[in-house]
């Protein structure tokens, strides 16, 4: 399908990898395939694999891909897949110039997706996997009829976001183990006692006390063995897999969607950070060593168009660059630090180590921000990212502001250039890859094997009418009622579908309560 | 490609939804806004797949640039209304061809396939210019590829110098354009649309007529190789118009029905032949004509001049603030054994479907 360089852009893109790693980017070996338009559209729609199982909603978005194209709106200049090695795919009729460009954009994305550290547990082969997925799915089909499997994955889809993209990184307790064995030991274990000698041992630890707390531990642990989950599970996709009940090739199927989830979003979360690294790259590379003077004009005008900003969208290339470049100057110019955090004077932090010459940066390395913005891209994602680096200073000069939909004219409408609500705005938006977060909080609801959800509030309320049918979704795959607790105009109501028909009714004291509340 | 497959069960699932749809889509007008475009987007409901996501007051973000506060900021043209509970934002605009929406159309109210009149064996020629080859007339050569050769022959020669870039074509470069001869049966039809202008017939009445007569347009299209369609409109005198002026005038005035059919068989005689043509007669009005003696020339006319040379004449009663007239039953009367006549009621957008139904069901 896709066709190898040519004998100009091999040699282009050797020299660019050289340039890459003398400035210090890292990233696995890259392969670069020139393919035409229509190919490039269908490897996008298939989130740039080009191995994914059938299914309908790639049709959907090459359509969607395709439209965009033929009313030039948009077009897809590169593709790179984190991967070991590296995919990346160049649009064959372009210009040596953007390819060029696109081939150092492809390093910085090689460098970050190696590694940033959200990346650090990604599977490296999921080229293999991807297909290796497409195959298995094909087979259910054989076997099971493609309606059947397709109406499947449909459900499964509506649940793909249900994931806990953190839990990569972190061990949330020991769910597999069975907790609390029936072990008076354990209780003694857990028996909080204080040191005493042994004369005092009847003041200080008075028996009757520790016998109040052995049965106030006892009657904890009967009550843990019997609510499911033990604590909140936000991997609602793990929890169905291993609670619902499934055919063997149900569950490899909600398998797999989970693991391309868990795929993909590292990629989400670092959105911001990635693009912005890749195009410093593209832009340092350029502009320092790879531009020939005839090539100058249309490189700042495709640049230019990459970075463009339109009202009310933050385009995530630009605001990346901008925050890199803002950090590398500011650790280049000391511009951080208690000392110069605490300066009210506004003039005199505008002109903080402005005398001071910048260290000449012949090799990147050797500055104080290079080194500062390497370890961002190591250990950041976008959410600390904003939260960290977006200054005050930075936001009015690159003229952010807060809008919001203005329900008299029916339109969003520039609200406020206030600092605060434009960080605060941010970080929700990039909070759990701008999802609501919903937990499990009861498997065993009321004892009648119902699924109780929750949505964690966090200002925002849901969609109703989207709940409801994921809601539909899940009670197909669940099998059981299953209910969704959300706050909807600062009341709880307890949505519910039994699979015949949903409804929803405020959440009342004489309900039962689920096994934990939100 | 493997997508083509996914993008042909994608559109499997639009048709799908635009037919559990169809009766909304019939009665919806401005679908049709652009005339004369043969692919027309359609809102399709329900075909993405549902998430939890964040509703109304989510609609907030943060934007850069120069906008002062106060100013809209969504010049992005999607006209993205609240979200909230409304279906809004559940939609996704299809684009699909008329012909396939005619095929849905079909498919839905089960209508059979038109058959041609049986005289009509003519065919047409057509010259199809597809393909190349190494030899033809100098006409018909095809420059650019004819000159890539050339390039090509030249740098794999060694000849080709980039600093005087000049290319010659040698006999064994040209590239000639080549044809094939394509025999198509060709069939056409003719739309006779009449009109009743007459003051009874309002705004509401008319929109009616041209959803009517655009599901009409687009079935017949999708029968026929060539589909002319012709406007009347009447009051006590009839003419032709265009299609503008006929969904557009507004005549005061009585009725005489009579009118319409006599312009209609003008119409005929002058310019389509029946053993050519497929004709295809649609009268639409309210019902109330001027006069007994008025429907007796009518039935006369029907019955002789008209109706041994079309295929169909449909007879479409529109209920108008006045009430609806006695006509239909007049032709009900006097052609109930005869299938080339069909009459319908259309008294609101919801009997469109049935009218439509009603027409064509019988095949002709």
């Amino acid at each position: 399908m896709a066709h190898t360089l040519p004998a100009e852009l091999a040699d282009q893109a050797k020299r660019i990898a050289d340039l890459a790693r003398e400035e210090g980017l890292e990233f696995f070996d890259t392969v670069f395939e020139l393919v035409d338009f229509d190919q490039m559209t269908q490897i996008a729609a298939y989130g740039g694999f080009p191995q994914r199982y059938p299914h309908w909603r790639f049709g959907m978005e090459y359509e969607r891909l395709r439209k965009q194209h033929t009313y030039g709106l948009s077009r897809i200049y590169e593709m790179v897949i984190n991967n070991d090695p590296c995919y990346a795919y160049l649009l064959a009729d372009n210009a040596l110039v953007d390819q060029k460009t696109v081939i150092a954009h492809v390093y910085g994305h090689g460098d970050f997706f190696r590694n940033n550290v959200w990346f650090a547990r990604t599977n490296r082969k999921m080229m293999d996997e991807m297909a290796n997925h497409a195959t298995r799915v094909r087979r259910y089909i054989d076997r099971y009829g493609f309606e059947e499997v397709e109406r499947f994955i449909d459900l499964a889809l509506s649940v793909e976001d249900l994931i806990d993209p953190h839990s990569v990184l972190i061990r949330r307790g020991d769910d597999d183990q069975p907790r609390t064995p029936d072990d008076p030991r354990v209780i003694e274990h857990e028996l909080v006692r204080y040191p005493a000698k042994r004369y005092m041992e009847r003041f200080i630890n008075p028996p009757d006390a520790l016998e109040a707390q052995r049965r106030r531990l006892r009657e904890s642990h009967a009550r843990e063995k019997t609510i499911e989950p033990a604590r909140p599970v936000r991997d609602v996709l793990l929890y169905l897999i291993h609670h619902a009940p499934l055919e063997d090739w149900q569950a490899d199927i909600l398998a797999m969607i989970r693991e391309e989830a868990y795929y993909y979003a590292p990629q989400a979360q670092t959105k911001i950070m990635n693009e912005g690294w890749a195009s410093y790259w593209h832009s340092t590379l350029m502009t320092r060593y790879c531009l020939r003077d005839d090539e100058l004009i249309t490189y700042a005008e495709h640049h230019a168009g990459t970075m463009a900003t339109s009202p009310g969208r933050l385009n995530p290339y630009k605001l990346g660059l901008e925050l890199f470049r803002d950090i590398e100057e500011r650790w280049d110019l000391g511009r951080h630090g208690r000392e110069y955090e605490e300066l009210q004077d506004v003039e005199a932090r505008r002109n903080w180590n402005r005398d001071r010459k910048r260290p000449e940066r012949v090799r990147g390395k050797e500055s104080a921000g290079r080194e500062k913005i390497f370890q961002v891209r190591r250990i950041y994602n976008d959410v600390t990212f904003i939260d960290e680096f977006l200054t005050p200073e930075f936001a009015a000069r690159q003229g952010l502001y807060h809008y919001r939909y203005d329900p008299s004219s029916g339109r969003m409408t520039a609200v406020t250039r206030d600092f605060d609500r434009i960080k605060q705005q941010l970080l929700f938006s990039l909070g759990n890859l701008g999802r609501p977060y919903i937990y499990v909080v009861d498997g065993n609801y009321a004892n009648r094997g119902e699924l109780y959800l929750a949505h964690h509030h966090s200002g925002v309320d849901l969609q109703i009418r989207y709940a409801t049918e994921t809601l539909r979704n899940i009670q197909r795959i669940w099998g059981r009622p299953v209910h969704l607790q959300a706050r909807i105009n600062q009341e709880n109501v307890r949505f519910t579908c039994d699979g015949r028909q949903s409804q929803h009714q405020t959440v009342t004291d004489d309900m039962p309560r689920p096994a934990h509340v939100m | 490609m493997r997508i083509e497959k996914d993008h042909r069960r994608f559109r499997e699932i639009v048709k799908g939804r635009i037919r559990e749809d169809l009766r909304r889509f019939l009665t919806r007008g401005e679908l049709f806004g652009r005339e004369g475009s043969s692919v027309i987007s359609i809102p399709v409901r329900g075909i993405d797949l549902p998430t939890f996501r964040y509703g109304e007051n989510g609609d907030a973000g943060v934007g850069a640039g120069r906008a002062a506060t106060g100013d809209p900021v969504d010049a992005r043209g999607e006209g993205i209304g609240p979200g909230g509970t409304e279906p809004g934002r559940h939609i996704l605009e299809v684009d699909v061809s008329l012909d396939e929406l005619a095929d849905i159309l079909g498919e839905e109210l089960r209508l059979p396939r038109i058959q041609p009149k049986g005289r009509h064996s003519l065919t047409t020629q057509k010259d199809r210019y597809s393909g190349a080859r190494q030899a033809g007339p100098e006409s018909l050569r095809h420059f650019k590829r004819t000159f890539r050769r050339a390039l090509r022959r030249q740098i794999i020669m060694g000849v080709y110098d980039p600093d005087r870039p000049r290319v010659v074509f040698e006999r064994r470069d040209k590239i000639y354009r080549s044809w094939k001869t394509v025999r198509k049966p060709q069939s056409n039809a003719v739309i006779i649309y009449m009109m009743d202008v007459s003051g009874s017939m309002g705004d509401e009445q008319k929109e009616l007529v041209r959803i009517e007569a655009f599901w009409i347009d687009a079935w017949l299209r999708r029968n026929y190789e060539g589909v002319e369609s012709r406007y009347i409109v009447h009051d006590v005198r009839a003419a032709e118009v265009d299609r503008h002026t006929f969904f557009h005038l507004r005549e005061d005035g009585g009725t005489k029905i009579s009118s319409a059919f006599r312009c209609a068989q003008g119409l005929l005689d002058l310019r389509y032949a029946a053993d050519e043509w497929n004709i295809y007669l649609f009268h639409f009005s309210d019902g109330d004509n001027s006069s007994e003696s008025d429907n007796r020339e009518c039935c006369r006319l029907l019955r002789e001049q008209l109706l041994p040379r079309i295929n169909l004449f449909g007879y479409c009663q529109v209920a108008s603030a006045y009430g609806s007239g006695s006509f239909i039953n007049v032709l009900n009367e006097h052609f109930q054994a005869d299938p080339a006549v069909i009459t319908t009621r259309v008294n609101g957008k919801d009997d469109i479907y049935d009218s439509i139904r009603g027409f064509f069901s019988p095949g002709r």
